[in-house]
């Protein structure tokens, strides 16, 4: 699955640009959504058995398809964890923020 | 003038009148709640969607609040849409009236102005359109039954125009005009298929366009919004003209542009207002005309957008101007009075300016009234401040 297209923010720079009232395609709202995490979910690919738990489990649609396993989406990734505590094979692990990408 | 030979004459109330210009306006939904003196439109409409000869979606709603707000989910859609209420029941959509000019749903609503408690009153007055004259509304006032019903199509046309996108109130002062029966012709089907074209807009939900709508805008945004809806507004004075013109050439009437001087041209007086009792200030015209008296009368048929530049080519150059109206802003003056003097105060000769407030909770502004007030505005002393606000009819002091 695709990950849902979100439309760069452009400002309007004069009246001329905002649309007939408050009527506009979708996509304005937010690029990112993420900014107060303090723990990612990292994943460990060799031990992912795509059981898709984390999918399911992710309140936020942040856990993406990837071929036969998973990705996170870290700009929308609130880091809340239920995806580690849904995960049977132990290939996600909340990592603090200030080791960002660091695997242990 | 071509006119509509397939017209047909008819006896109808002034409701009546508005629910066979809704009816012919084949609006594909009508949401409504009843409320006196409103209920006789409603009541019409729902009997020929029941009778299956008008095809409506009819929604039967708990309340005014809902009534509006039905409306505007079926204009995201890019439907017709028509509701009516009146006095207590605008008021309990107030809420909704802002959504829908903010959202620029061309929905059309027909008012039935009547009193606001307390004390409770069902007759008519216009406190409750005029309280609600900023909620971003074009609001017409009608004088007569064919007025109404040729102004409920109109309206459409007005609304509906891409340079307007706002919604429509249509104000019948209640019972007065929404419960006397005149002669009404009636257009045909063909006529008005003819002039109002369906209704058409890009401002819709879609499954091929998926949109989002009614967003919120914060402080960087929500401003340039609100110009917009101030210029449309302001557009729909240029585009009610041309669809004031395109009716008379579709039917042969025409009820006259934004304001309607009567007598106007050498009038040293001129009573301004607004509604069905300008037929009586017409009538006491005419007969201070016939003893040389050089009075007038203005009518203003559309208060919001404000005809600013029409009432002053208009009266800009009488000598004294008064306002009746049938509604106080409390502690100050009419709402109306406060419009026009506003317009009034930008002239290098400044008239003088009363405010007669009469016809509250019904009570009937007679001719004698009428002339009392022409006879004030004749009168030469200068008022200014608290004193130009007259309440008509009423004994400041007892005589026991």
């Amino acid at each position: 699955m695709a990950k849902p297209y979100v439309r760069a923010y452009v400002r309007p720079n004069s009246l001329a640009g905002y649309p007939t009232g408050p009527c506009f395609t979708a996509g304005h709202l937010a690029e990112t959504n993420a900014a107060w995490r303090s723990e990612r979910p990292v994943l460990t690919l060799e031990r992912c058995n795509a059981c898709l738990r984390c999918y399911l489990a992710c309140p936020d649609g942040a856990v993406l398809l990837r071929g036969r396993s998973i990705d996170i989406d870290y700009d929308f990734c609130k880091g809340c964890g239920l995806c580690v505590r849904e995960c049977g094979t132990h290939a996600l692990e909340m990592v603090p923020e200030n080791r960002k990408g660091e695997k242990k | 003038m071509t006119g509509d030979p397939a017209a047909q004459p008819k006896f109808l109330s002034g409701n009546e009148a508005v629910a066979w210009g809704a009816r012919l306006a084949r609006p594909h939904v009508i949401a409504a709640y009843p409320i006196t003196p409103q209920t006789t439109v409603i009541e019409r409409l729902a009997d020929w969607v029941a009778e299956g000869s008008l095809a409506s979606e009819f929604l039967h709603v708990e309340s005014e609040h809902s009534a509006l707000s039905a409306c505007m989910g079926a204009s995201a859609l890019g439907a017709r849409t028509f509701t009516a209420t009146s006095s207590q029941g605008l008021l309990y959509m107030a809420e909704c009236l802002t959504y829908a000019s903010g959202g620029r749903f061309p929905i059309v609503m027909m008012n039935a102005n009547r009193a606001l408690a307390l004390p409770w009153n069902i007759y008519g007055d216009q406190q409750d359109s005029l309280a609600l004259v900023s909620s971003g509304w074009i609001q017409l006032y009608i004088e007569d039954a064919q007025e109404a019903l040729d102004l409920t199509l109109q309206a459409f046309a007005i609304a509906e125009h891409p340079e307007v996108l706002t919604p429509v109130m249509l104000n019948l002062d209640g019972f007065v005009l929404t419960h006397t029966y005149e002669p009404v012709a009636v257009p045909s089907q063909e006529a008005v298929d003819a002039f109002l074209a369906p209704f058409e807009t890009p401002n819709k939900m879609s499954l091929t366009h998926p949109v989002n709508m009614g967003f919120t805008a914060g402080p960087a945004h929500y401003t340039e919004f609100k110009v917009q809806q101030h210029r449309a507004m302001k557009n729909a004075l240029k585009v009610a003209a041309d669809v004031g013109r395109d009716f008379a050439r579709h039917f042969g009437r025409d009820h006259g542009g934004a304001v309607v001087p009567y007598l106007c041209e050498d009038a040293e007086v001129v009573l301004v207002t607004l509604g069905s009792v300008a037929g009586t200030v017409r009538e006491v015209v005419d007969e201070l005309r016939s003893r040389g008296q050089a009075v007038g009368m203005l009518k203003l048929r559309i208060l919001r957008p404000f005809p600013e530049r029409h009432l002053l080519q208009a009266i800009g150059r009488c000598k004294s101007v008064g306002v009746l109206e049938k509604d106080v802003s409390f502690g100050y003056q009419g709402a109306v009075f406060s419009d026009v003097a506003a317009a009034l105060s930008g002239q290098g000769s400044k008239p003088m300016l009363r405010n007669f407030v009469a016809g509250l909770g019904g009570r009937d502004i007679s001719r004698d009234d009428v002339r009392a007030m022409f006879a004030m505005l004749q009168s030469a002393c200068d008022q200014t401040g608290e004193s130009r606000l007259h309440f008509v009819g009423v004994e400041e002091s007892t005589h026991a």
